[in-house]
C-alpha cells in the first residue's frame, strides 16, 4: 500500500474545496451545463440516463480495507447501498445526486481516495496488473512507477485539456494482466543489458470505433527518464491531436495517420527539448515513493499446510480453489480472486454489505488490502495457504466464491442500456443470462479459459473486441441485436476479434455463444487448447458454419 | 473583457490593429502572426512595444529568432476545452526563454487560472466580470503541485527529495 503524506492529502482536500465551489455555482447558475460539463468529468461525474454517476478512482487497483469501507458508506449514505467495479480499475455509482457529491468526495478524501480525472478529456486514472507486487517473477512493483505517475498527471496544468481522454496502464510481469496494448500508452517493465530497470513504451492501443493494438514506440526509456519521455509524448498529442472531430481525436488515430516512425520521430524532438530537465527522476526521489509502499510481515510459512490437506477432500472448495487461488511470490501464501459474478448477477456489482465484510476479511486474511482487476473482480492479494479453507467458507456465505473466476460466466459487461446514455442494447442483461446458462461448475471446467466481454455500443467499454468471444450492442430499426467477434485477446499476445457474421437478435444471442463454445469442444485438438488459440488455429469459418447454418 | 496581469486588474495598454488597417506611428500594438511574419524584421526594429496573436495551431518555435524583440505573445483559447496554447505557453517560457508578456486570450474562465499560471501565463484576458474579481481566491487554492514547471513552484518530488536529504544528513 502507498502511505499518503502532507503534501498528498492537502491535494485531495484541495481539490474536494475547488469541485465543492464547482458544485456551488453551478446551483446558483453561474456555470452553465456546458462549462460546468468538463469540470465534472474531470472529477467523474457523468450524467447518465437516469441521474448523475459517480466515478471514483482506485489508482493501480490497490485499495486498504478503510478505503473499501469508505466506499461502502458512500453507497450507502449517498447511493443506493451498493457500487460497480469497472474495467477501468474504478468504482463507479449510479444513483448520486449532484449536491451530496462534495460531501462523498470529502468523506473519502479522509482516506485518501479522490475522483481526479477518472473522466474527461485528461490524462485518467493509472491502471496496473492487479497482481503487482505479489505475483511470481515481476522484475519489480510496478505500482511504485504508477504512483510516480499518478502524481505526475494529476492536475497537470499542460495535459488537462487534451483532445480526447488519455489512458495508462502499467505491468512488470511478461503475463500481461493489465492489458497494456489496448491503452494509449502501455508500459513494461524490463531490465536492460546493464541491468537498469526502464520501460518498453507502447503508444496508441485503444478501442472504441476504431480499435488498435498499441506499437512499441521505444523499446528501452530508463526509469529516470520516463517523466520526460511521457511529457514529450503528451505534448506531441496535445499539438497534434485531431480537434476536428471527436472520433478522430485519439492519440491512436494520430499515430495510424503519421506511422509509428513518424511520430516516435516527432517524440524524440520534442523529448530533446526536456530531456535531462526538471523532470528527470533520480534515487532520491524514486526511493521516497517506494518507501511509502508498505509491504506485509510475511511469515515463514508451510506450502502444504494441514489445513489444506484437510479440505482437500470437499469438492466445492476444491473447485473454488482450482480457479480463484494463484502462486504467490512468497511461499506460504496465496492470491485469491473474489468473484464478483455470481450466476444472474450484474459483473461487478458489489452490495455495501458485501464491501464492508471484504475488508473485514482482508484484515483478517490479507494484511488488510484489497484489489481490484480490470476483470471487474477483486483480490485479496496476501492470503496465508493455510487460511485458505477458512476464507473460502466465509466468502461463500457472502456470495463471493462462485468458482468461475477465468471460466465462462467471468463476464466482462459494460453497464449498457440499463445505465448509459449512450447505449444501443443491454449489457446486464445478456451477461445475467449467459452466467446462468454456463452456471455448471463442471462443464465451465471442461471448456476451460474462456472470456466473454460484452459492450452495450461501439464505444467498447466492455473491451468487446479483446473479449475471446465479443459481443456488441448494436440498433436496427429500433430492436438490440448483436455482433459476435472471435479470438479476441487483451494480453501480451494482444489481438482484436474477428466477427463471425451478421448481428443477431437479443433473443438469440445465448444460443449462439452456446453454439459457438460446442463447436469449440469437438474442434479443439486437445482439451488443453483455449477457445482462443482453437481460433487461431481454424479461423473463424466452423465457427460462423456452425453458428449460421441453422439461423 | 478584464484583463488580469500579475494579478491585478489593469487596463490594457496594446491596441489591437487589424489586419488591413494602418498601424500607428507610436503606441503599443498587437497584431496578427501572419501581419508580423509578412515582415518581421522591420516590425520587430519598431520604437514601440509590439505584440503578436499566435494561433494555436502554428509551431512556436517560429517565433524562436525574435523572442527578445516582442512584448506580448498572446495565446488563444478559442473553446476552454482546446488545450494547445497551454502547450505552447510551457515551450516559449521553460524553452525557448521568452520573458515577455504571455497573455491567455478567448475562452479564459476561473478554473484554468491556476493552470494558466503554472504554464507561464502572466496575463488573462478574462471572459467574466466576476471571474477577474476571484482571481486571488481561484489562484490560491492549491497550496502543493505534483508537477514542476517553470512557475517556481517546488514539485511533490523536489520537496520530499530536499526533505530526504535533509533528514538524511
Ligand atoms: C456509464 C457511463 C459510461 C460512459 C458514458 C462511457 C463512455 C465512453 C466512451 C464515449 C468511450 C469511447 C471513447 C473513445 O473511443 O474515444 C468509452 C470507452 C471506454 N470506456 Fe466507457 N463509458 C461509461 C462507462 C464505462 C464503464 C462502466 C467502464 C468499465 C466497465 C468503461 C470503460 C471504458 C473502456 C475500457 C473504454 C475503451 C477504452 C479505449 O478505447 O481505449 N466505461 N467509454
Ligand atoms: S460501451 Fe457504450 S453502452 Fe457500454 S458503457 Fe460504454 S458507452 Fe455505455
Amino acid at each position: 500500500m502507498y502511505a499518503y503524506d502532507d503534501i498528498d492529502r492537502a491535494i485531495v482536500h484541495e481539490r474536494v474545496d475547488e469541485f465543492r465551489d464547482q458544485v456551488r455555482r453551478r446551483l446558483s447558475g453561474e456555470l452553465t451545463e456546458d462549462e460546468f460539463k468538463p469540470l465534472r468529468l474531470m472529477n467523474g461525474v457523468y450524467l447518465q440516463l437516469h441521474a448523475y454517476m459517480f466515478r471514483v478512482a482506485i489508482p493501480y487497483g490497490t485499495l486498504s480495507s478503510d478505503q473499501l469501507r469508505k466506499l461502502a458508506h458512500v453507497a450507502r449514505t449517498y447511493d443506493r447501498g451498493y457500487g460497480h467495479f469497472t474495467t477501468r480499475q474504478n468504482i463507479q455509482f449510479n444513483w448520486i445526486a449532484l449536491k451530496d457529491l462534495p460531501d462523498a468526495l470529502a468523506d473519502l478524501a479522509e482516506v485518501g481516495i479522490h475522483a481526479m480525472q477518472t473522466s474527461g478529456n485528461c490524462t485518467r486514472n493509472v491502471t496496473a496488473d492487479q497482481w503487482a507486487g505479489v505475483a511470481p517473477g515481476e522484475i519489480e512493483d510496478p505500482r511504485v512507477w504508477a504512483e510516480i505517475l499518478r502524481q505526475h498527471t494529476a492536475l497537470h496544468p499542460e495535459f488537462s485539456f487534451l483532445p480526447r481522454k488519455f489512458k495508462f496502464a502499467i505491468t512488470a510481469s511478461d503475463h500481461d494482466r493489465a492489458a497494456i496494448k489496448i491503452h494509449d500508452i502501455g508500459l513494461k517493465l524490463v531490465r536492460n543489458d546493464a541491468g537498469d530497470t526502464g520501460f518498453e513504451v507502447l503508444v496508441g492501443g485503444g478501442l472504441g470505433r476504431s480499435p488498435f493494438i498499441g506499437r512499441t514506440i521505444k523499446p528501452f526509456v530508463a526509469g529516470r527518464d520516463i517523466l520526460s519521455y511521457i511529457e514529450a509524448i503528451l505534448r506531441v498529442y496535445n499539438q497534434y491531436g485531431r480537434r476536428d472531430n471527436i472520433y478522430k481525436a485519439r492519440i491512436k488515430i494520430l499515430v495510424h495517420e503519421l506511422g509509428i516512425e513518424k511520430f516516435a520521430a516527432e517524440v524524440e524532438q520534442a523529448w530533446s527539448e526536456i530531456a535531462d530537465g526538471p523532470l528527470t527522476l533520480d534515487d532520491e526521489m524514486i526511493e521516497d515513493i517506494r518507501s511509502r509502499f508498505v509491504y506485509p510481515a510475511y511469515e515463514e510459512l508451510p506450502a502444504e499446510p494441514d489445513e489444506l490437506r484437510a479440505a482437500a477432500g470437499d469438492a466445492r472448495f476444491e473447485a473454488w480453489r482450482a480457479n480463484s487461488v494463484a502462486p504467490h511470490r512468497q511461499d506460504g501464501y496465496a492470491i485469491v480472486t473474489l468473484s464478483l459474478k455470481p450466476a444472474g448477477g450484474a459483473p461487478g456489482d458489489a452490495t455495501a454489505e458485501q464491501m464492508d465484510a471484504v475488508a473485514d476479511l482482508a484484515d483478517k486474511y490479507s494484511f488488510g488490502e484489497i484489489r481490484v482487476g480490470h476483470e471487474q473482480n477483486l483480490v485479496l492479494p496476501h492470503v496465508a495457504r493455510r487460511d485458505l479453507p477458512a476464507l473460502w467458507a466465509a466468502l461463500d456465505g457472502l456470495g463471493l466464491a462462485t468458482p468461475n473466476v477465468g471460466l465462462v460466466s467471468d463476464i466482462i459487461a459494460c453497464p449498457g442500456l440499463d445505465y448509459c446514455s449512450l447505449a444501443n442494447a443491454r449489457s446486464i442483461p445478456i451477461a445475467q443470462e449467459l452466467s446462468r446458462r454456463f452456471a455448471n461448475p463442471d462443464t465451465a471446467a471442461l471448456i476451460g479459459r474462456l472470456h466473454i466481454n460484452i459492450s452495450g455500443c461501439i464505444n467498447a467499454c466492455g473491451h468487446h473486441h479483446v473479449g475471446h468471444i465479443g459481443i456488441l450492442g448494436v440498433e436496427k430499426n429500433g430492436e438490440e441485436f448483436y455482433q459476435i467477434t472471435i479470438g479476441g485477446r487483451a494480453d501480451e499476445g494482444a489481438e482484436l476479434g474477428v466477427l463471425i457474421g451478421p448481428a443477431v437478435p437479443y433473443g438469440d444471442v445465448a444460443d449462439v455463444i452456446e453454439d459457438i463454445v460446442e463447436a469449440y469442444l469437438s474442434l479443439r485438438q486437445r482439451p488443453d487448447e483455449l477457445f482462443v488459440d482453437a481460433v487461431k488455429r481454424l479461423g473463424v469459418e466452423p465457427f460462423k458454419e456452425r453458428v449460421y447454418a441453422t439461423r | 473583457m478584464p484583463l488580469v496581469k500579475n494579478g491585478q486588474i489593469v487596463a490594457d495598454e496594446f491596441a489591437a490593429v487589424a489586419d488591413d488597417a494602418e498601424l500607428p506611428a507610436a503606441g503599443s500594438v498587437l497584431i496578427s502572426a501572419a501581419r508580423f511574419l509578412a515582415d518581421p524584421d522591420s516590425l520587430a526594429a519598431r520604437n514601440s512595444p509590439l505584440g503578436v496573436i499566435w494561433p494555436n495551431n502554428r509551431d512556436v518555435a517560429e517565433l524562436k529568432p525574435w523572442l527578445d524583440r516582442l512584448a506580448l505573445i498572446a495565446l488563444v483559447f478559442p473553446t476552454y476545452k482546446d488545450g494547445r496554447a497551454h502547450s505552447q505557453a510551457r515551450r516559449l517560457r521553460e524553452i525557448y526563454g521568452y520573458r515577455g508578456e504571455l497573455r491567455a486570450t478567448g475562452q479564459v474562465l476561473r478554473d484554468q487560472f491556476t493552470f494558466l499560471v503554472r504554464n507561464g501565463f502572466d496575463a488573462l484576458d478574462v471572459r467574466k466580470e466576476a471571474d477577474a474579481h476571484a482571481f486571488g481566491e481561484a489562484t490560491h487554492r492549491y497550496t502543493e503541485f505534483y508537477q514542476p514547471t517553470g512557475d517556481g513552484h517546488r514539485s511533490a518530488l523536489q520537496l520530499r527529495r530536499q526533505r530526504h536529504l535533509t533528514s538524511a544528513s
